[in-house]
């Protein structure tokens, strides 16, 4: 770990790093874990910094998890509400963008629904940019909490066999994580009813079926992605009981499955849909292992990339 | 920049013989080992602490406490150093509050990095008392810092670096000082 130095200023996209600076988040992660484990859950590394949490769509965990750890770091947050904010006046992304640098921020978390805002952003301010959700794109960092959730669990990454199972095409979860396992070593499956399943996923290294069965067969975890009936664009599945009918998870299909098989969802869990509640809270589940991991794992995406800046003011001088 | 090796002042029996006078003095200033924790400054000083409650057991017949401290989130100065450096994970896993807290550390130099423990160390609750106790004390304070138990005083020069080698992380026990070179 010794030798693994970051030098990325943002963070987009699992797509963009290498094996060896995962394994440096995961690492710094563990230490941040042990952080937040004690009376004192606060640590001095970026005293003095200044992250905006910039949020195009709405979100409650990852923004709350997001707050936490920069508070955790002793940082200063700021919460920018979209509804209420002058985008709502037309003002343009790198607009916003270039107002919340001229306040001097040091990095800008941001969610937004077009899938590559935040490469846009990044390329306009100098400040640290940090994906929490693009489009259908990416959200780097709960699939870093999975992953990290998961070595956890089972000690290692490598070689382990991974199904996704679930809206593939609207996931960026999905995406995120086929890439970090692929690059972990892992052999991802995805599963879901064929207009779930988007053109050319496979060209970034998942397996394919639709058949719920053989995705559950062997996998050593399976990561069960959200339904978003809210959605508009999902019109895909004509009814949730037929859904969970044939890719629920359930306590009669677990049985089949590996003893220790690990559950993980991103959340927020529809009941009854994408998985039953004994499963959701089970012995296998690890649910809210995630969320709890996820404050750590963000924690050292922060530490890492609030680095950068000061990198680039020292080249300047 | 290059590192030239000048002189040897500890082998490895001179280094064990400097640790085990140490414990004797530990163990001179408490009335029972429960009330003291050994904890290390990782890297090396982890392992020095490691290596003095083995020989306080041998000693005194009990073990007394050991954990091992991550500075790297405490220092000050992480936004004047160009790579951010690697965090470590801390590893207390007794309760501090109210023990006599001894530090370990390979060198005392600046007294920063036992600045930056003072601080960790607190975070983890309000111990009785702190004490310090390093392997080679070098000089140049920059702080009012000073070490209750010192393995070996080392007049050094600024340009000079002192070198701990332990067997754990380098796989022999020596002592040496270096002198930068362009």
């Amino acid at each position: 770990m010794e030798k693994v130095i970051w030098t990325k200023k943002d963070l987009l996209g699992i797509e963009y790093l290498s094996r060896e600076e995962i394994e440096l988040i995961l690492y710094t992660a563990q230490s941040f874990k042990e952080v937040t484990t004690r009376q004192i859950k606060k640590v001095p590394a970026l005293r003095g910094k200044t992250v905006v949490n910039l949020f195009y769509e709405p979100s409650t965990r990852t923004r709350i998890s997001f707050e936490l750890a920069a508070k955790r770091l002793s940082a200063d947050v700021i919460n920018v509400a979209i509804e209420a904010s002058s985008v709502r006046k037309g003002e343009t992304l790198i607009d916003t963008g270039r107002n919340i640098e001229a306040l001097n921020i040091d990095i800008i978390v941001v969610r937004h629904n077009c899938s590559g805002a935040p490469n846009i952003l990044s390329r306009s301010v100098a400040a640290s940019v940090v994906n929490a959700g693009d489009g259908w794109h990416e959200h780097p960092t709960q699939a870093l909490l999975d992953v990290f959730t998961l070595k956890s669990k089972l000690g290692h990454i490598d070689g382990l066999k991974v199904s996704i199972i679930g809206d593939i095409a609207h996931s960026r979860v999905a995406r995120s994580n086929i890439w970090a396992l692929g690059k972990l070593g892992a052999a991802v499956t995805v599963c879901a009813p064929k207009m779930l399943i988007p053109e050319g996923i496979e060209k970034i290294g998942a397996k394919v079926t639709n058949d719920l069965d053989e995705a559950l067969e062997g996998a050593d975890a399976i990561n069960v992605l959200r339904m978003q009936f809210e959605r508009d664009s999902v019109v895909a599945f004509p009814s949730k009981l037929e859904y969970f009918k044939q890719y629920g998870i359930t306590r009669d299909r677990l049985e089949k499955c590996k003893k220790n098989i690990v559950v993980m969802h991103p959340g927020p869990i529809n009941r009854g849909i994408e998985m039953s509640s004994e499963v959701a809270d089970g012995q296998n589940s690890v649910i809210l292992e995630q969320v709890t991991n996820g404050i750590a794992v963000r924690m050292a995406v922060l530490y890492l990339v609030s680095h950068a800046k000061k990198r680039r003011e020292q080249e300047k001088v | 920049m290059t590192l030239k090796e000048k002189t040897k002042i500890l082998d490895k029996e001179s280094m064990d013989r400097t640790l085990e006078r140490i414990a004797h003095e530990i163990i001179e200033r408490i009335k029972s080992i429960d009330e003291i924790a050994l904890v290390g400054i990782k890297n090396r000083g982890a392992h020095l602490g490691v290596r003095l409650a083995d020989k306080i057991k041998n000693i005194s017949g009990s073990r007394p406490l050991v954990g091992a401290l991550d500075i790297t989130l405490y220092r000050d100065d992480l936004t004047q150093v160009s790579e951010q450096p690697v965090v470590h994970a801390t590893e207390i896993d007794f309760d501090i509050e109210g023990k006599k807290i001894i530090l370990v550390d390979d060198v005392l130099f600046t007294g920063r990095t036992i600045r930056c423990a003072l601080d960790a160390l607190v975070d983890f609750g309000r111990p009785g008392q702190i004490q310090l106790a390093v392997l080679i004390d070098r000089g140049h304070r920059e702080l009012p810092i000073r070490a209750d138990y010192v393995g070996k005083n080392v007049p050094t020069s600024n340009k000079e670096v002192v070198e701990v080698k332990l067997s754990e992380v380098d796989g022999k026990d020596e002592v040496v000082i270096c002198e930068k070179t362009e």
